[in-house]
């Protein structure tokens, strides 16, 4: 590698568009939007203005932001998005294995199966989701045939956790395929030689060994369901709004930006809570990169 | 030990075990069956869920929709003209961070990568009142097409390129740079050690990279709902508004194009990125 100062103008070539692109349309405005969340509506003349803000004037944002209905709202997208990773991790562990023990001329198609859908629009999938379980879907089309139904499947929470594991599968199957595949099977051998069972090997050495996988798998899936609007919007119906609908609503609805900035930089922190719990996994099995 | 083992009995061989066999079968179905429905439904004469009979007559409509017409048509060209901006500004980057040693690097390289993990309603609602508050939300609503999807073009590159800069840089790795040598050996500058040695190197990074940054684009409806100014639609913005309003045939007959294209592009960068042994 060479040293920038050998090269300083190639170097400044190279860096700079990207550095400019970053610093303006990501660094500045999330730097906006955290001094917003500290703001609070400029009153003029008595009245509140909807375009100024006295900036950094108050914590209100943030305590508005625990008043009962937020606080339901933020508890309700924490434990949504914990069952759906834990669904998802259920459901994804025995798959990778499976792909990663799979004779090897099946494991890419395997894989590919099973991460295809991540390309499909969110949206899309989404509403695929919703057409098949409306009332007059064809879940209730085909139990009607014999007399059942039509049951209300959707605009409850279990919709809500369905939708979030079909959408976000995909992202806990990769990390933990990438750590499966690496692990070295004469480990799993060794076990099963020396008398240990199967369930004895998993817990004792294929767990432990492929944990840095896991938390990536659980972070990459626990992340985007903590801010998601799409799933809980369409399946959930306005009973099971998580934070992310709370978000939305506040810009294009009810228009208190300042309150909404407190409620995206609440999921920004919990996202970088999140990121360091993964990187302090990840120093201390160094080596066993996910 | 003299045990004749079945096939999916031996210790490693969890993938032919029968349950795990059922559980990918149930899951492929899970995951399929709903997109396979929505397609199926495309060609059904009526938006109930039983199947009335075989038409093409929703893409006719959603063809003659004017207002789907115009978000696709918007769609693809801000996917288009982001996806040339995303590779170079990604190709650049990668660069900067494959060949050089700076000075708070890892921090740079972090920061880089910052858009692929943060919320994306957050960064969203961030763009979004920055473009209202410098006033180019309403600033360029009058320009003319396709200057007035400017604002979405810059929020789409914003999250794309740092996707083409991890691609192109994991793609560099395997360059062995005693190539580069040989070429300034034989005499040639560093301009044409890059264009000929270098870039030639890249190129399949560059499509997967582009191709990816394709993807996002066309795809992204969080990031876009929120900065699109009025008027300003997006195809996946148009099928938002359309499903709130109820379901109906022309959404999965536009819904299915819009599948098409995107896996077809996704196929064609995993082709691409397939590992390759040159320049080894």
């Amino acid at each position: 590698m060479d040293d920038w100062k050998d090269y300083r103008k190639v170097f400044l070539t190279l860096a700079t568009p990207g550095s400019i692109w970053m610093l303006v349309f990501f660094i500045i405005p999330m730097t906006f939007l955290f001094v917003l969340s500290f703001s609070s509506k400029a009153v003029i003349d008595g009245e509140t203005s909807t375009t100024a803000y006295d900036y950094f004037n108050t914590f209100g944002n943030y305590f508005a932001s625990t008043g009962q209905s937020y606080l339901v709202l933020l508890w309700r997208a924490v434990w949504t998005s914990a069952v759906a990773t834990f669904v998802c991790l259920v459901l994804a562990y025995p798959l990778a294995m499976a792909v990663c023990f799979a004779p090897s001329r099946w494991r890419p198609v395997m894989l590919l199966l099973l991460i295809l859908p991540f390309w499909i629009n969110l949206l899309i999938r989404t509403y695929a989701m919703y057409s098949i379980f409306r009332t007059t879907g064809v879940i209730n089309q085909a139990v009607g045939l014999v007399g059942l139904g039509p049951y209300e499947m959707l605009n409850n929470t279990p919709a809500v956790i369905m939708g979030l594991v079909y959408v976000y599968l995909p992202f806990m199957v990769l990390p933990l395929y990438s750590t499966i595949e690496k692990l070295d099977r004469s480990f799993l051998e060794a076990s099963l030689d020396l008398g240990a069972s199967q369930a004895r090997t998993f817990w004792s050495v294929t767990w432990p060994l492929t944990l840095p996988g896991v938390i990536t798998g659980i972070i990459l899936v626990y992340i985007p369901c903590l801010g998601t609007f799409l799933t809980s919007d369409i399946l959930g119906g306005p009973n099971n709004w998580t934070i992310g609908n709370a978000i939305q609503n506040q810009f294009l609805e009810a228009n208190n930006w300042p309150f909404g900035a407190a409620l995206s930089f609440i999921l920004m922190y919990a996202t970088f809570i999140a990121l360091v719990i993964r990187a302090l996994f990840a120093r201390r099995s160094k080596g066993v990169d996910a | 030990m003299s045990v004749q083992l079945k096939p999916g009995q031996g210790p490693l061989e969890y993938a032919r075990r029968p349950w795990i066999i059922i559980l990918f079968g149930l899951v492929l179905l899970f995951l399929y069956a709903p997109i396979a429905s929505l397609i199926v439904f495309s060609f059904n004469v009526d938006k109930s869920g039983v199947w009335h009979g075989f038409t093409f007559m929703n893409y006719v409509k959603a063809w003659h929709n004017d207002a789907i017409f115009y978000a696709l048509s918007n769609s693809l060209t801000i996917a288009v003209l982001s996806t040339i901006v995303s590779t170079v500004l990604g190709a650049t980057t990668a660069l900067a961070l494959w060949r050089f040693n700076f000075p708070f690097k890892n921090t740079y390289e972090g920061f880089m990568t910052l858009p692929i993990v943060v919320p994306e309603i957050c960064m969203g609602i961030s763009l979004a009142m920055f473009f209202s508050y410098t006033g180019m939300m309403a600033g360029v609503r009058d320009w003319l097409w396709p200057f007035n999807l400017i604002n979405i073009m810059f929020a789409h590159i914003a999250f794309c390129f740092p996707f083409v800069a991890v691609v192109v840089r994991a793609r560099l790795q395997g360059f062995n740079r005693q190539l580069e040598e040989a070429s300034k050996d034989l005499g040639a500058t560093e301009l044409q050690t890059f264009t000929n040695v270098l870039v030639p190197f890249m190129v399949p990074s560059l499509v997967a990279g582009g191709l990816l940054a394709f993807t996002l684009s066309l795809d992204d409806f969080v990031i876009t709902l929120f900065s699109s100014g009025p008027g300003s639609i997006t195809f996946p913005v148009k099928i938002y508004g359309m499903v709130k309003r109820g379901v109906d045939m022309q959404i999965n007959a536009a819904s299915t194009i819009l599948i098409v294209i995107t896996l077809a592009a996704t196929l064609l960068a995993m082709k691409l990125q397939a590992p390759d042994k040159s320049g080894h």
